[in-house]
C-alpha cells in the first residue's frame, strides 16, 4: 500500500539548535500513528513542518505519492492535511454550524440576487450530516461553542476537518484538557476516522492514550527518531525507555 | 433531521437552562426602556404622544448612526474613539464647501451634492488610516483611534477657525428639518411644507430626513450583521482572531473595512447634523465618542468582542434619548442625563458579568 504521507530526512534548525534532525516517517491510509517524545523532542516542530507553519531546512514531503512543497497552513489544508492544535481554533461565540463553515460560509441570493445572505439552513443540515457520520452527538447545533464540553468542542474541530475533505488528520494532545469519559469519546473518534480511511497522527504524552488508539508508534528524542514500533509488539516500558534514551545508550555501548 | 430530539443525553455542562434570571439579563435593556417610557408618560404631560416620540427619534439620530458603526467595531473586538471628531470634521468640511459654493453662486442642487460628497470623502480617510494602523501596523485600537481623534479635531478646528460655519443653502435647512407629511386639523394633508395658513402649534409633521436616514441605516446595519458573510466574519474576528486567520478569512482587510464603515457612518451623522442645525461645527459630535460606546454597551455588546446586536444598540441609543427628552419635559436640568447614563452603563456591565456567570454554571 502506498503511504498517504511520507516525510524523508526532515531537518529544522533554530539558530544553533537542531530541533528535528533527519527524521523520516510514513503514515499509511489505514493506521493511527502515535508520535511521542519528551518535551523538546521535536514532535511539534515536525508536525508544524507538515502543516505548513514552519519551512523545513532539509527534507522532502510526499503526500499521496507526490512530492509537495508546503509553504503555508492554507496550502497544507488545501492538500487535505487538517491539523487540530490544542486551542482547536473555534470561535466560541458562534454556533456549531458557523464554526464548521467558518471562512467558507455558503450563501444564497436575496432580493433577486442583489445581495447574498448566509444560508444557515444549509449550514445546519450539512453540519448535522457530518456529525452523524462520525457518530457525534451534539443536541442543538444552534448552541454557541462556549456552551459545549471540551470533548464536544474537540469533536466539532474534527468534524470541520472531515467536512472539508481532510485526507490526513493531525491531532496535538487531543485529550489533554478532558475528563476521563470525554477522553474515551475522542479516542473512539480517532479510531472511527481511521476506519473511515482517514489516517491520524496523534501527539500525546499519555501512554495510555497512545496504546489505546495507535497502530504504530514513532518515538522522537532530542530531534532524532529514537525508534519505531508496532503498538501490538511493544510495551509502554519500551516506549518510555526509547523516549528517555535508555536503549539508545545501551546500543552505543 | 432530529435537531432537538436528544436533548436528554446532554452532559451536565453543555446546555445552560433558560432560567428566569437568564431571561431577565437578556432583555433587561428592553424592560428598562419600557419602564422609562412608562414613568415619563405618567409624570410628564405630553410625553406619550406621537410628536414627542418622534422628537426622541430625531434626538437619537446622530447618536444611533454613529453607534451603528461602533457596534461593528466593538463586536470585532476593537473600539473607535475618533468617531465624534470625524463627525465634527465632516460637518465642518461639508458646511465650508457649501458656504464657499453658495458665495460663488452655484445652483443649490449641485452645492448640496458636492458638499455631501466632500463630507463623505473626508470621513473615508480617517477610517482607512485607523484600519491600516490597527490591522497592518498592530496599533492597539484604543491608542490608534485616540490619535486620530486629535488629528480630526485639529483639522476641524483649523478649517472652521473654531467657529460655527453658517450661511448654508436654504435646502439644507429644509432637508434637515421639514417633515415629509404634515397633518393639521381641518386642513388637507400636505407634503414637505406645512399648510400655509394653519396654526403651527397644531400641525403634526411626520418623518424627517434625519429620522429616515437613521431608520434605513439601522435596517441595513442589522441586515449586514445578522445575515451576511461580512457580519459573520465580524463576529468570528471578535470571538477568535486566530481561528479566523486559520479559517482563511482575510483578517487585515476585514479590520480595515470595519473602521472604514465606522468612520463613514460617523461622517453620515456629521451630514445629518449639518442639515439639522443648518451649519457646520467642529464640536458637532463631541459627546458621541462616549455616547456611541455607551449605546453599544447598554445594548448588550461586550467590549471584549464577539457579542452584540444592532437591535441592542438601537435600544441603547433610545434609552439615552428617552432619558434626555423625558428629563427636559420634567424640567429637570438635563445635566442629570450624564449621571443617569453613567449609572445605566455601570448597570449594563454588571448585568453582562452576571450573565457570563450564569452561562458558566
Amino acid at each position: 500500500m502506498e503511504p498517504m504521507l511520507q516525510v524523508k530526512d526532515m531537518v529544522k534548525r533554530f539558530g544553533g539548535l537542531t530541533a528535528v534532525d533527519h527524521v523520516s516517517m510514513e503514515v499509511y491510509p489505514d493506521e493511527v500513528v502515535g508520535l511521542v517524545g519528551d518535551n523538546g523532542a521535536g514532535k511539534s516542530t515536525l508536525i508544524k513542518m507538515i502543516s505548513g507553519v514552519y519551512k523545513p531546512d532539509e527534507g522532502q514531503i510526499f503526500f499521496q505519492g507526490q512530492e509537495r512543497q508546503i509553504n503555508s497552513p492554507m496550502e497544507s489544508r488545501e492538500l487535505g492535511i487538517e491539523t487540530i492544535y490544542q486551542d482547536l481554533a473555534l470561535a466560541e461565540n458562534l454556533d456549531v454550524g458557523s464554526n464548521i463553515f467558518l471562512g467558507r460560509e455558503p450563501v444564497k441570493p436575496f432580493l433577486g440576487g442583489l445581495v447574498e445572505v448566509l444560508d444557515r439552513r444549509h449550514m445546519l443540515t450539512e453540519s448535522r450530516k457530518v456529525l452523524d457520520r462520525l457518530d457525534i452527538r451534539i443536541p442543538r447545533l444552534t448552541n454557541e461553542i462556549r456552551t459545549l464540553s471540551g470533548g464536544q468542542r474537540q469533536a466539532v474541530a474534527i468534524a470541520r476537518g472531515i467536512y472539508w475533505d481532510a485526507k490526513l488528520m493531525i491531532m496535538d494532545e487531543p485529550t489533554a484538557a478532558l475528563g476521563v469519559a470525554e477522553q474515551r469519546k475522542v479516542l473512539y473518534l480517532v479510531r472511527m476516522l481511521r476506519d473511515q480511511g482517514v489516517p491520524v497522527i496523534i501527539i500525546s504524552h499519555n501512554m495510555h492514550d497512545i496504546f489505546a488508539v495507535a497502530d504504530r508508534i514513532v518515538v522522537l528524542r532530542r530531534g532524532i527518531k529514537a525508534g519505531e514500533r508496532m503498538a501490538k509488539d511493544t510495551t509502554a516500558d519500551e516506549i518510555v525507555s526509547l523516549m528517555v534514551g535508555a536503549e539508545a545508550v545501551e546500543s552505543f555501548l | 433531521m432530529a435537531v432537538t430530539s436528544d436533548l436528554q443525553d446532554t452532559s451536565s455542562q453543555s446546555v445552560a437552562r433558560p432560567t428566569f434570571l437568564r431571561m431577565v439579563t437578556r432583555v433587561w435593556a428592553w424592560l428598562f426602556l419600557g419602564i422609562l417610557i412608562a414613568v415619563f408618560s405618567i409624570m410628564a404631560p405630553g410625553f406619550f404622544t406621537v410628536r414627542s416620540f418622534q422628537n426622541i427619534g430625531i434626538n437619537a439620530s446622530e447618536t444611533l448612526i454613529v453607534a451603528l458603526g461602533q457596534t461593528f467595531v466593538i463586536i470585532a473586538g476593537g473600539i473607535d474613539l475618533s468617531v465624534g471628531f470625524v463627525m465634527g470634521l465632516t460637518s465642518v468640511v461639508a458646511a465650508w464647501v457649501m458656504r464657499a459654493m453658495l458665495l460663488a453662486g452655484y445652483p443649490q442642487g449641485i452645492i448640496i451634492i458636492v458638499g455631501m460628497l466632500a463630507g463623505l470623502v473626508v470621513g473615508f480617510i480617517p477610517g482607512v488610516i485607523n484600519g491600516v494602523l490597527i490591522a497592518r501596523l498592530k496599533a492597539p485600537p484604543f491608542i490608534a483611534t485616540l490619535g486620530m481623534l486629535g488629528i480630526a479635531k485639529c483639522f476641524a478646528f483649523l478649517l472652521s477657525k473654531g467657529q460655527t460655519i453658517g450661511r448654508q443653502p436654504d435646502i439644507i435647512r429644509l432637508l434637515g428639518n421639514n417633515y415629509f407629511v404634515y397633518v393639521a386639523p381641518d386642513e388637507p394633508i400636505t407634503l414637505f411644507n406645512p399648510p400655509p395658513d394653519a396654526d403651527l402649534r397644531n400641525v403634526l409633521g411626520i418623518l424627517t430626513v434625519p429620522l429616515l436616514v437613521m431608520i434605513i441605516s439601522a435596517i441595513i446595519a442589522h441586515f449586514v450583521l445578522a445575515h451576511t458573510r461580512f457580519g459573520q466574519h465580524t463576529y468570528a474576528l471578535g470571538g477568535n482572531r486566530d481561528a479566523s486567520l486559520r479559517a482563511g478569512i482575510n483578517v487585515d482587510l476585514h479590520t480595515i473595512k470595519l473602521y472604514v464603515v465606522c468612520a463613514m457612518l460617523a461622517a453620515l451623522a456629521g451630514l445629518v447634523w449639518t442639515m439639522r442645525f443648518n451649519s457646520g461645527s467642529p464640536i458637532a459630535g463631541e459627546a458621541l465618542m462616549l455616547n456611541s460606546v455607551a449605546a453599544v454597551v447598554i445594548g448588550g455588546a461586550s467590549l471584549f468582542g464577539g457579542e452584540g446586536k444592532v437591535m441592542g444598540t438601537v435600544v441603547g441609543a433610545l434609552i439615552m434619548a428617552v432619558l434626555y427628552t423625558g428629563l427636559v419635559m420634567l424640567n429637570v436640568p438635563p445635566f442629570w442625563q450624564f449621571g443617569a447614563v453613567g449609572v445605566i452603563i455601570i448597570m449594563a456591565v454588571l448585568v453582562d458579568q452576571a450573565q457570563a456567570g450564569i452561562s458558566r454554571e
